[in-house]
């Protein structure tokens, strides 16, 4: 399937049966499609703690951060994962779709700083390895000690070398890895020969809706500010980074809640929300493999986003009823 | 089923239905090349019992789980029956399409529409 000018498996055997490998053994994913910028130079910290919603003086080094990139209005233009590499040396991974916009934005704003941002697309591949066993099966053929959470290593596999990162987009333990374009495929080949399953875009997007993990284009977009989206926790205002005036003080009419089905059906994007309190939008539907009911997340307004508020959605004119829920709407017992 | 088949003794419509007509009652259900465009199954939204479905009209929705498709009548008439199973067991309609995979049950208000139908050698031709 053609994705932002990539070709994207979307499936190899199956959603529901590459989901559950994931959630009960390792699945890896080619998402060579997310882009990089690599920010660096005496003020590539101060350029990110401008750009970046998060505190960027509190990743360590080899450490990695979430954060939003915000306009001047507080709308949202991407999220992405910044890894320290250094200490004035930073990656940022874009999504595929707003990957020029952003790295225009880096470079106009680039300009007032002594820091570079440079387009990185080209010189790596990604694949993330997930599931309970992904971290014993990557550490079977890297030559060092994987990262913790939320850190990043060197290492080697297959002869290529790697940018290991303790990440990931599924609600399970695992790492991304970075690699140069040409070790992409005997990475995947050493992981595929320890027993980790080959998974695709489909199953990427049921997992991480199903922990409620935001995606770009469905869950946030330029019309939302990350208060509603409810991202504040990732919203440093004190850093006075772009955007952040006009998210002060902001009181949301709407929050994106995550939500289940209570009966039959499946939810999609764009299918609208009744509420006791006004009316709502769909962003992400699907059925979920671990729960096996319809799940999504939505936009309601603020007074029905209360978990265990009864709500509906209208799929293609049937009215489905649902319940507010607490994040993650999947957690393992 | 892995294989793909087709049964001699059904009619078929060219969206890739398929219809076993006995008098003036018929029973509807999606070919092995339908359940294979779809992947898999994961929910079935039945018509109700008494509705009218119309020759060519979308009567049922199939979901997988990234996509929803609706299934075409392939004959008019009335429901007089719903494949219960297929609330709790919608994987039946890859594992089984033409048996246990089942849809509806009709009586037909048309029979001579299945005249309109193709038979199962002018259906493979559409296929390949």
């Amino acid at each position: 399937m053609p994705f932002a000018g990539w070709e994207m498996p979307v499936q190899y055997e199956g959603i529901r049966q590459e989901h559950l490998a994931v959630r009960t053994r390792a699945g890896m994913f080619d998402v060579s499609h997310m882009g990089e910028i690599e920010t660096s130079g005496p003020q590539a910290e101060e350029l990110l703690q401008w750009l970046l919603s998060n505190d960027l003086t509190r990743i360590a080094e080899r450490g990695a951060q979430y954060s939003v990139l915000c306009r001047q209005d507080g709308g949202v233009l991407d999220d992405l994962f910044t890894y320290r590499l250094g200490p004035d040396r930073f990656l940022t991974v874009t999504n595929a779709a707003n990957h020029e916009k952003d790295l225009a934005w880096f470079r106009r704003h680039a300009e007032d700083f002594d820091a570079d941002a440079r387009d990185a697309h080209a010189d790596w591949a990604m694949i993330a390895v997930q599931g309970p066993e992904a971290r014993a099966a990557l550490a079977r053929v890297a030559d060092g000690e994987l990262p913790a959470r939320m850190r990043t290593a060197d290492l080697r596999v297959a002869g290529v070398e790697l940018l290991v990162c303790g990440t990931g987009y599924t609600g399970e333990d695992g790492c991304e890895l970075m690699t140069p374009p040409d070790g992409a495929a005997p990475v995947w080949d050493a992981l595929r020969a320890e027993g980790v399953e080959p998974a695709g875009l489909g199953a990427r997007d049921t997992l991480r809706l199903e922990v409620c993990f935001h995606l770009y284009g469905n869950d946030l977009s330029e019309d939302r500010n990350p208060i509603e989206a409810g991202l504040a926790w990732c919203c440093k205002l004190e850093t006075d980074f772009i955007g952040s005036d006009a998210l002060r003080g902001v009181e949301p009419r709407e929050s994106l809640v995550p939500f289940a089905f209570t009966g039959p059906g499946i939810p999609r994007q764009g299918n609208a929300i009744r509420t006791e309190h006004g009316d709502g939008v769909v962003t992400s539907g699907s059925l979920s493999p671990c729960l096996e009911i319809g799940i999504g997340m939505g936009y309601v307004p603020a007074e029905a986003s209360a978990p265990g508020t009864a709500i509906e959605a209208d799929v293609r004119g049937k009215s489905r009823t649902a319940e507010v829920r607490d994040k993650p709407l999947y957690a393992k017992e | 089923m892995a294989e793909a088949s087709y049964p001699e003794d059904l009619l078929y419509h060219p969206e890739h239905d398929w219809a076993r007509v006995n008098g003036e009652e018929a029973v509807f259900g999606v070919t092995w090349y339908a359940q294979d465009a779809l992947g898999e199954v994961v929910f079935f939204d039945p018509p109700e019992l008494g509705a009218a479905v119309k020759k060519d009209e979308a009567y049922a929705e199939v979901e997988s789980v990234k996509a929803v498709s609706d299934v075409f009548a392939p004959l008019s008439g009335e429901i007089i029956e719903v494949n219960d199973a297929l609330a709790d067991g919608p994987e039946k309609i890859n594992e089984d399409p033409y048996g246990e995979g089942w849809m509806v049950r009709v009586r037909l208000t048309d029979p001579e529409e299945a005249d309109t139908l193709l038979d199962v050698e002018a259906y493979k031709g559409l296929l390949t």
